[in-house]
């Protein structure tokens, strides 16, 4: 029986197509996809992610912990900020990639996968039996929505009545909603200014219905998950599952840059240390389709007739609409090179593009 | 969801064929179901001229933003005609399913197999039932 999140009714009242994702029956689209995507990069939209993990680390060793437990540095953390991380196992391997909210020293918060949410709980479990922290699933207590566009700053300034053009990029405030706190962060999956808002569970529904009511004004509309996937992979932006599991290393899934290997040393930082002399792991590429295929997981790319590599996550980018991927190539592959992607059985031309694959607002933050 | 056209044949895959008045020749597209259910259609591969099939063969993709679909041709044929404005427009099939979002025009091979497809009425009831599983 697949889980809801408590906007199921808002959801099918909208018209929304429903999927299965991690055990949960969440819209995949409301209109189109297309259009949704669309809409995000020229006005606003409203996503319910209610399904994503949220557990508190706390304690008095609850920064020393999160530092051991993932591969960035947390020193680089201060009250009020947000850091893009992964928890890794002892080969190296990614649990999950996650967001990690500093409140103190002695409060920090994992934001997770949904289909990672149990496999990160047993870890951490794990992990702190020897330390004097408490690990708390606070999934339950949660409902995640994020407001993403260009139009997010004022529609979320209007719902907590305080100016958020005044939070910096991966920054988060508590704030109020009818005397319920919310916390509301400069962060988001899709590549343009906006904001994902953590709402008590009791006040989700008002949350969720004061946005789209008062969002009319700015042209608010909800977004399903399948324009979720086309805006993130616009970006390049990895998705746990399709571009990494748990045997995948940091340096493999191309997210060398949120590795800090001179923090000391952390769970997984041998392997790492060593992957990193041996190299040959293969780097992770934007590649673009020249003609009309679209690429798809597992699809295998070629060098005249040597395989090279493979595509973790391709789509059609409604932006550019063209297919786009992001691959794993294991020999030189400067931007402006090209190879062929095996699509069903046929062949078609791909260039090696910059990621991300678009310009968006997110830049300029 | 539109009425569904009362001169048109069905499969269970959800391709309708269009008899041509004279008799020789048929229209195959797919259903206004199976392009909602698809969603967005981003693209589409066809056969080429004078390829011939069986009926129950795949004769071609129609691709959305999430998902490829095999399309099957309900009856055996050889290819008159791809609908190639479909190469650079796909998002007809979405928005005139039964009209210019045709996939092929075919040469009947055995007019009798259109019997063993469904007529409107009875596609209806096969949809009906469909919703409720």
């Amino acid at each position: 029986m697949p889980r809801r999140t408590p906007l199921f009714e808002s959801h099918q009242e909208l018209g929304a197509k429903f999927v299965d994702f991690a055990g949960w029956e969440m819209p995949i689209q409301y209109t189109s996809i297309l259009k949704e995507h669309e809409h995000v990069r020229t006005h606003v939209g409203l996503f319910d992610v209610s399904h994503m993990g949220e557990i508190d680390i706390r304690g008095q060793g609850a920064r020393d912990f999160c530092q051991k437990i993932t591969c960035n540095d947390v020193s680089k953390l201060k009250p009020g900020k947000v850091q893009y991380t992964a928890i890794l196992n002892e080969a190296g391997g990614m649990i999950d990639d996650c967001t990690l909210y500093m409140f103190n020293d002695g409060h920090l918060m994992f934001v997770v996968n949904a289909s990672r949410k149990e496999a990160v709980l047993d870890w951490l479990y794990l992990k702190s039996e020897e330390v004097d922290i408490e690990v708390k699933d606070r999934s339950e207590d949660f409902g995640l929505l994020a407001v993403q566009g260009a139009k997010a700053p004022s529609i979320v300034s209007d719902l907590i009545a305080r100016d958020v053009q005044t939070f910096s990029y991966y920054e988060f405030q508590v704030c109020q909603f009818e005397g319920q706190p919310l916390i509301v962060s400069r962060t988001g999956y899709t590549g343009e200014d906006g904001f994902e808002i953590y709402i008590p569970m009791v006040t989700l529904q008002k949350v969720w219905d004061a946005l789209m009511h008062d969002g009319q004004v700015a042209n608010i509309a909800p977004i399903g998950l399948g324009a979720r996937d086309t805006l993130r992979l616009e970006m390049g932006y990895r998705l746990y599952g399709s571009d990494m599991n748990e045997d995948t290393t940091p340096f493999e899934a191309g997210l060398g840059w949120i590795v800090d290997l001179d923090k000391g040393v952390f769970v997984g930082s041998t392997a790492l240390k060593g992957q990193k002399e041996q190299g040959g792991y293969g780097k992770v590429k934007g590649l673009l389709m020249e003609g009309k295929g679209i690429p798809r997981p597992h699809c295998k790319i070629f060098k005249k007739d040597k395989k090279v590599g493979e595509v973790l996550s391709g789509t059609f980018s409604p932006t550019l609409k063209q297919g786009i991927a992001l691959a794993r190539i294991k020999c030189p592959a400067k931007l402006g090179t090209r190879f062929e992607i095996d699509i069903r059985g046929k062949r078609h031309p791909a260039i090696i593009t910059k990621l991300p694959f678009v310009e968006t607002s997110v830049r300029k933050l | 969801m539109m009425e569904i056209p009362t001169n048109l044949r069905f499969s269970k895959e959800h391709e309708w064929v269009a008899l041509d008045p004279k008799g020789e020749t048929a229209k195959i597209g797919i259903t206004e179901y199976a392009q909602e259910k698809l969603g967005d259609i981003v693209f589409v591969e066809l056969p080429q001229e004078k390829e011939s099939f069986k009926a129950g063969d795949v004769f071609g993709t129609v691709e959305s933003v999430k998902a490829v679909s095999d399309v099957y041709l309900p009856v055996s044929g050889k290819v008159l005609e791809a609908n190639e404005t479909l190469l650079d427009g796909p998002e007809m099939i979405n928005e005139d399913s039964y009209g210019e979002g045709w996939l092929l025009e075919i040469t009947l091979e055995n007019k009798s197999e259109l019997e063993t497809l469904m007529d409107a009425s009875a596609y209806k009831a096969y949809l009906e039932n469909i919703e409720t599983v």
